[in-house]
C-alpha cells in the first residue's frame, strides 16, 4: 500500500460520531415505511419493550407486527450485513495490501453466488445450507484468485485484481448456466443477485448474527497484526509475527463473514470498498481505527441505502444493490484516481 | 397531465369491461384497437389479412400445421375446434388432454430452426423473445404475435381473430358467447356480496409485483366489485402490475387473498412474519388458485372467475 500506515488508537470522538450516524440511520429505518405508524406510537412501543416498563403504545396487532416482524429485523439485518461487508472489505484491503480489494473484485461474491444459486436451483433453499454453500463457493473463489494472482512469486495489486476478474467471470458464467437450467427458480435467483433485505422476519438475523460475532471478533482481534503487516513482511518477521498465518486467519474470517452476508442478502456490491476508504480518508490508515469504524459505518450506510430503497418508489422497492452501486461506482472512480496518483 | 391520461384510460377499460359483462351477447362490439377483425365474414375467404399493430400478416389458405407456442393459444385453438391442426405447443402446454402429448418448444429461449423443422404453415407466439417474428417471416412462415391480454375484451378478440385465421369463425363466435355468458353468470352468482371488499391477488411471492384493476387478472376482481389493494399503489410504467411490499400489504389489510401458487400456499403465507394479522388470514379467506388458470387468458378463465365468485359468496 502506498500510503504509510501509522498505528493509531481509536479516538472516542470518531467512535461517537460513527455511533451517532448509525443511530440516526436506525431511527430512520424504523420510522419510515409504507405503513403509516405514528412516531409517538413507535417510541411508546419501544419503551414498552424495556424491562419493567409497561405502557400502552396505541399500536394495534397489525402495527406491532409491521414494526417487530418487518421493520426492526430488516434494520438489524441491514446493519449486520453492511457492517460485515465493510469490515471484511477493510480486512481484505489490509491483507492483500491492495486498496481496491473487496469481496466483489476478488471473486468472493461470485463464488458465494454460485454456491447459493446451486442450492436455490435444487430447491433446497434452507438457511443453513444456503450459507454453507455460499461459504464453500466463496472459499474456492478466493483461493483461486489468490493462487492465480501470486503465480510468479510476489502478489502485485494488478495481477490480483486481474485474477479476481477472471475468477469472478468464470463463476458468474457457471452460475448463469445453472440458473438457465432451472427456469422455475430463475426469479428467485435474479432477485437474490440484485441484493435484497426484504425477506423479513428474524430468521436471517438469527442465521447471520453468530457468524458476524465470530468473524467480526476475529478481525477485530488481529487489527494490530494488520498494521504490522502493512509495514512489510520482513518487519513483521523481525517482530516475531508469522505473516502467512495472520493472512490465512484474516482471509478465512473475512470470507466467512462475507459469505454469510451474501447468503442472506444476495449480492450487495461496493459496501466493502466505499466504506473502508471513506473511513481511511477521514481518520487515517491504521487498521485499529479502520476496522471498527468500518463496521459502524458500513452498518449505517446499508441501513440508509435500504431506507432509500423502500422510500424512493414506495410501496415498490428498489433492489438495494442498485442504491449501493449508484453511490459506490462514482466513489470507486475517485478511489482509482487518487490511488494512481499516490502510486 | 399523465395522471389525467391514466384516468381516462382506466375509465375506458372499466367501460369496456362493463359493456362486455352487461350485454353478454355474442355480437358485442369489438374494442377499437382491433379494427382489422371487426369485419365479420360468415364464410372465411382466404387470403385472410391480419393487422398486428402495423405489421400485416397474410394467411394464404386455411393453416393445417399450426405451431402454437403459447399454452393459452393452444387452449383457444382447441376450444374453437382447430385443435387437430396444432402440431406443437410450448413448455407449459398441458390442456386439453389431447394437447399434452404435442411436441413442446421452449418459447422463452426460442430456437427458430427448431420451429422451422416442424414445417408449420402458421406460428403463434405470445411474446417475441427477440427477433423471432422477423426470423420466421424471413423464412416465409406467417407468424402471429398475441401478447398477454390486458382485458377480457382483449381475450375475446384473440379468440375471434383465431377464428378468422383458422376459418372456424362460427365456433370462435360461440366460444366467445359462452365465455361472456359465463362471466355474466358468475358475476350474478356473487350478487352484490363482494362489493367493496378488499382483495390482494398474489402472483409474485418474491418481489410482490401485483395485478391492479387495469390488468387482465385484476379485471376479474373489479367486475365482481372487489376493491384491489394494488389500485392505491403507484403504477409508474402503466404495466398494470405495480410492485408492493409486505409492509404495504399488511397495512392495507385485505379481506380476501387469492394466491396463484408459485410454490406458496395459504399455510406458508400465514407463516410469513406479520401476515397472520391480516383479516383475510385471520378469518380463513385465503384461497389457492390454479396456477395455470391464473396465468392464462384462455376460455377457461371463466373457471377461475367462478372459483373467485364462489369463494366470495361462501364467505358472506
Amino acid at each position: 500500500m502506498a500510503v504509510a500506515v501509522v498505528p493509531t488508537r481509536l479516538r472516542p470522538r470518531h467512535l461517537g460520531i460513527a455511533a451517532t450516524v448509525l443511530g440516526a440511520a436506525v431511527v430512520a429505518g424504523v420510522a419510515l415505511g409504507p405503513a403509516s405508524l405514528s412516531p409517538g406510537e413507535v417510541v411508546r412501543e419501544f419503551v414498552d419493550r424495556l424491562p419493567f416498563i409497561a405502557v400502552n403504545s396505541g399500536l394495534d396487532d397489525r402495527g406491532s407486527a409491521v414494526l417487530w416482524q418487518l421493520r426492526v429485523p430488516r434494520v438489524v439485518l441491514g446493519a449486520l450485513v453492511g457492517g460485515m461487508l465493510a469490515m471484511a472489505g477493510g480486512a481484505y484491503q489490509g491483507v492483500f495490501r491492495n486498496p481496491l480489494a473487496d469481496p466483489y473484485l476478488l471473486g468472493v461474491a461470485a463464488g458465494a453466488g454460485l454456491g447459493a444459486t446451486i442450492v436455490i436451483a435444487l430447491g433446497l433453499s434452507s438457511g443453513l445450507l444456503l450459507t454453507a454453500a455460499a461459504f464453500a463457493g466463496a472459499i474456492v473463489a478466493v483461493v483461486a484468485t489468490y493462487g492465480m494472482g501470486r503465480a510468479g512469486g510476489s502478489v502485485s495489486s494488478g495481477t490480483l485484481i486481474l485474477a479476481g476478474v477472471a475468477v469472478a467471470s468464470f463463476f458468474t458464467a457457471v452460475q448463469t448456466f445453472v440458473q438457465q437450467q432451472s427456469s422455475d427458480t430463475i426469479r428467485e435467483v435474479f432477485s437474490w443477485i440484485l441484493g435484497r433485505l426484504t425477506t423479513g422476519g428474524w430468521s436471517e438475523v438469527r442465521l447471520l448474527a453468530p457468524v458476524v460475532i465470530v468473524s467480526g471478533g476475529v478481525l477485530f482481534a488481529v487489527r494490530r497484526h494488520l498494521d504490522v503487516l502493512a509495514v512489510g513482511e520482513e518487519e513483521a518477521a523481525t517482530l516475531g509475527m508469522r505473516a502467512d498465518r495472520v493472512r490465512i486467519v484474516v482471509v478465512l474470517a473475512a470470507t466467512l463473514g462475507t459469505a454469510a452476508a451474501v447468503a442472506v442478502s444476495g449480492l450487495i456490491g461496493f459496501v466493502g470498498i466505499v466504506v473502508p476508504h471513506s473511513i481511511r480518508l477521514m481518520t487515517g490508515w491504521s487498521y485499529r481505527v479502520v476496522l471498527p469504524l468500518s463496521f459502524l459505518g458500513g452498518a449505517a450506510f446499508l441501513v440508509t441505502a435500504d431506507v432509500l430503497a423502500r422510500v424512493v418508489v414506495s410501496p415498490a422497492e428498489l433492489p438495494i444493490g442498485v442504491i449501493t452501486a449508484f453511490v459506490g461506482a462514482p466513489f470507486f472512480a475517485v478511489v482509482l484516481r487518487s490511488s494512481r496518483r499516490a502510486a | 397531465m399523465r395522471r389525467l391520461i391514466l384516468l381516462v384510460a382506466g375509465l375506458a377499460l372499466v367501460a369496456a369491461a362493463c359493456s362486455d359483462a352487461a350485454t353478454g351477447r355474442s355480437t358485442t362490439a369489438p374494442t377499437p384497437s382491433t379494427t382489422a377483425s371487426s369485419v365479420a365474414t360468415e364464410t372465411p375467404a382466404y387470403p385472410v389479412t391480419i393487422d398486428q399493430g402495423g405489421r400485416t400478416v397474410e394467411i394464404a389458405a386455411a393453416p393445417e400445421r399450426i405451431a402454437a407456442l403459447s399454452a393459452t393459444h393452444v387452449e383457444m385453438l382447441f376450444a374453437i375446434g382447430a385443435g387437430d391442426r396444432v402440431v406443437a405447443g410450448d413448455l407449459y402446454t398441458n390442456y386439453p388432454e389431447a394437447a399434452a402429448d404435442l411436441p413442446k418448444i421452449d418459447s422463452f429461449d426460442l430456437n427458430v430452426e427448431a420451429v422451422v423443422e416442424l414445417d408449420p404453415d402458421l406460428v403463434i407466439l405470445s411474446f417475441d423473445p427477440g427477433g423471432a417474428v422477423d426470423a420466421l417471416a424471413a423464412v416465409g412462415i406467417p407468424t402471429l404475435l398475441f401478447p398477454g391480454a390486458a382485458s377480457l375484451a382483449d381475450a375475446y378478440e384473440q379468440v375471434r381473430t383465431l377464428g378468422r385465421v383458422t376459418g372456424n369463425t362460427e365456433e370462435a363466435r360461440s366460444t366467445v358467447a359462452d365465455m361472456q355468458q359465463n362471466v355474466l353468470a358468475a358475476v350474478d352468482s356473487a350478487g352484490g356480496s363482494a362489493i367493496g371488499a378488499s382483495v390482494y391477488h398474489e402472483t409474485d411471492p418474491i418481489s410482490f409485483y401485483t395485478p391492479n384493476s387495469n390488468s387482465f387478472i385484476g379485471e376479474l376482481y373489479a367486475i365482481l366489485g372487489l376493491v384491489n389493494i394494488a389500485d392505491a399503489a403507484a403504477d409508474e410504467f402503466g404495466s398494470g402490475f405495480p410492485q408492493l411490499s409486505p409492509e404495504y400489504i399488511i397495512d392495507a389489510d385485505p379481506e380476501f387473498i387469492f394466491m396463484a401458487g408459485f410454490g406458496e400456499d395459504p399455510d406458508s403465507l400465514a407463516a410469513r412474519p406479520g401476515w397472520d394479522t391480516i383479516t383475510a388470514v385471520r378469518e380463513g379467506r385465503v384461497f389457492l388458485l390454479d396456477t395455470d388458470l391464473a396465468s392464462r387468458w384462455s376460455p377457461r378463465i371463466t373457471e377461475l372467475l367462478w372459483t373467485i365468485a364462489d369463494a366470495v359468496r361462501a364467505a358472506n
